[in-house]
């Protein structure tokens, strides 16, 4: 650790004498990036790694175990311990079975899933900063009204809408159809909040004064300059509308009734609510488990650190 | 110029807004960027709620014996909300999410706290690498992660039952006395990472002087924690708490799918769940629509009750 000359102990201490030296002052007042509570000790840091690895386990053993499970048959599954192998991995197998059952229906839930979330999440995006930056770099007659509407929108239960939306496509007649369900998912009323909060606090009017001087149009301006400085909100916005819309499960559910159009959550629901009455399916759910999780646990493991710009900027005081 | 555009997150509280002098040389400009979000809006949230409140207050009224001489629809009062408030089912669907939220809100956002002060103290090790694992279930789907912790829930499949049954304990996660709790555990597993990000966010932008400081006044890690980090990571706890109140509420995918391996869970189990049931088993659409309200109202209500208990309390 950088500057503390104390150990502190593993109990709350007393105030340590040494702290009152001459030289606290000077070292006070030397800031320090990134700072961290508590400089090590190595019986605290064993008991703090004890409890990660413990906590780690708990979130992780579920993973590991449909590994293995999806690398079984269906006798095995049942008849073999759950968190060891059997004797015989037919892992390969029950993949190429998750792919070519019902003529491969499960590959075009996957792409379906990628289309909905990536092509949803994208626009949601563009959508949401277009706004949020509108709101919050220019004064105009009913502002605070609707931002004040669509914040209320974030706090409107997802699933509340779901079924008069149902009712209105179905009489638009887009029930049952790919805009079903990426219509609902091109706005995030959160997403313009956080946009704009970000626009609000980090982009200069002195700028975009300047941009403007240099006879650039007002959308011009938005996107050269504004995206540009929004760009770490941006990223926030896109994660959370991807996971959002890769794991909604009650629109596509109310809204789709051809299995061609399912995304991968809806059609696996399919297979799974079979189980009981078919046990070979118990193959092919552990294994599409399996498959539908590696995309997204990937993608989380890649882009968790960037998950923080402007995400608590601005929330509920 | 500077134009921090890569900044961390900060906690800029601009109080005096002050209204740009700008929009000057077109006032199109705003409703242009604005316009597609707002059409979007409008067809997406504002309709659809402005329709479940007109169809809460109406009623399908079918002609003939079996509907054949056409159906018309009346103004029904206030019959559907009473129909849906009589209904005990319902009543009792809403206090189990009561429950649920009393025991489960706290117990998630105590752990996603612990775990992020545990992740920015220097006493952990290879901070990066749990985080990620503790974030990991989010990518997961809520239904995905039911159908794997269903099969964790059954009897002969799971090495956790085995495991519990060789000491001795005989436990059902799927009778009728734990599914509530099992599946608690399945909401805890999925959003604790998520919402301990959002904490460990906040944490990072306490500046590091602070800390300093207080290590120079010879407080120790807890001390810490208390008197510092607390205090000042509140606006996250509460935004992860509000988004979790009305995620309880709207309770659907997780009991719906363990339905099918449990035999504890009816169709009416949640709030939601009885508003779907109502909607597309029954056709029964007004009470449908009054008990998707009722929810929207009684999540707001919490929402607010806790935002201004909690605002009082720091005062």
């Amino acid at each position: 650790m950088t500057t503390t000359p104390q150990t502190p102990t593993a109990q709350l201490s007393t105030p340590h004498p040494a702290s009152h030296d001459p030289a606290a002052g000077a070292r006070r007042s030397r800031a320090r990036a990134g700072g961290s509570p508590g400089a090590t000790n190595p019986a605290r840091q064993v008991l703090v790694t004890g409890i990660l690895v413990v906590v780690a386990l708990y979130f992780l053993v579920p993973v590991y175990w449909v590994i293995v499970a999806a690398s079984k048959s269906s006798s095995d599954l049942f008849a073999t311990p759950g968190f060891l192998f059997s004797g015989q991995v037919q892992l390969w197998q029950n993949i190429q079975q998750v792919f070519t059952a019902g003529d491969g229906i499960f590959g075009r839930w996957l792409l379906n899933s990628v289309l909905y979330a990536g092509v949803g999440a994208l626009i949601a995006t563009y959508l949401a900063a277009a706004g949020g930056y509108a709101l919050a770099k220019y004064a105009f007659r009913g502002r605070d009204t609707i931002f004040g509407v669509i914040l209320g929108g974030v706090l409107v239960p997802g699933t509340a809408t779901a079924l008069p939306l149902f009712l209105l496509f179905s009489s638009l007649g887009l029930a049952n159809t790919y805009w079903a369900v990426l219509l609902p998912s091109l706005v995030s009323p959160f997403g313009l909040f956080l946009c704009q909060v970000y626009a609000r606090t980090t982009i200069d009017d002195g700028l975009l004064e300047a941009a403007r001087l240099d006879g650039a149009g007002e959308l011009r301006i938005f996107h050269t300059v504004g995206l540009r400085i929004l760009t770490p909100a941006l990223v926030t916005v896109f994660l959370f509308q991807l996971v959002g819309i890769w794991n909604n499960y009650f629109l596509p559910l109310v809204m789709l009734s051809d299995e061609k159009l399912y995304p991968v959550t809806l059609g696996l629901q399919n297979w799974n609510s079979q189980v009981s009455r078919l046990p070979e399916f118990y193959e092919l759910t552990t294994a599409g488990v399996l498959v539908s999780i590696i995309p997204l646990a990937i993608a989380m493991i890649i882009l968790q650190r960037f998950w923080r710009g402007g995400l608590t900027e601005g929330s509920i005081k | 110029m500077s134009v921090n555009g890569t900044a961390a997150p900060r906690i800029v509280r601009t109080r005096t807004r002050t209204l740009p002098r700008l929009g000057r040389p077109t006032s199109r400009a705003p409703w242009l960027l604005l316009g597609p979000f707002l059409a979007l809006f409008v067809l997406t949230f504002a309709l659809p709620i402005i329709m479940a409140v007109v169809s809460s207050f109406q009623r399908v009224e079918r002609a003939g014996l079996f509907g054949e001489a056409g159906e018309s629809t009346v103004f029904a009062g206030f019959s559907n909300y009473a129909q849906a408030l009589e209904d005990s089912n319902f009543i009792t669907s809403i206090g189990r999410m009561l429950l649920f939220g009393i025991v489960q809100v706290p117990v998630m956002i105590a752990l996603c706290t612990l775990l992020a002060l545990l992740l920015e103290s220097a006493s952990a090790r290879w901070p990066g690498l749990f985080r990620a694992a503790y974030f990991l279930p989010y990518g997961i789907p809520g239904v995905i992660a039911t159908i794997l912790w269903s099969f964790l829930y059954t009897p002969g499949l799971s090495p956790l039952l085995d495991a519990a049954q060789v000491v001795g304990v005989e436990i059902n996660p799927l009778g009728s006395e734990l599914v509530l709790w099992s599946i608690a555990n399945i909401v805890t597993w999925t959003y604790t990472g998520y919402n301990m990000l959002i904490v460990i966010a906040q944490l990072k932008s306490i500046p590091g002087e602070l800390y300093e400081a207080a290590r120079l006044d010879g407080a120790g890690p807890v001390r810490i924690a208390r008197s510092i980090q607390l205090p000042l990571i509140r606006p996250a706890l509460m935004l992860t708490t509000v988004f979790s109140i009305i995620g309880t509420l709207q309770l659907f995918a997780e009991p719906q799918v363990l339905a099918n391996s449990s035999t504890a869970i009816d169709s009416g189990y949640t709030p939601n769940l009885a508003a779907y049931t109502n909607a597309f088993a029954y056709n029964n659409y007004g009470v449908a629509a009054a008990q998707a309200v009722l929810i929207a109202v009684i999540a707001f209500t919490l929402s607010f009750t806790f935002l201004r208990l909690s605002n009082r309390g720091s005062r």
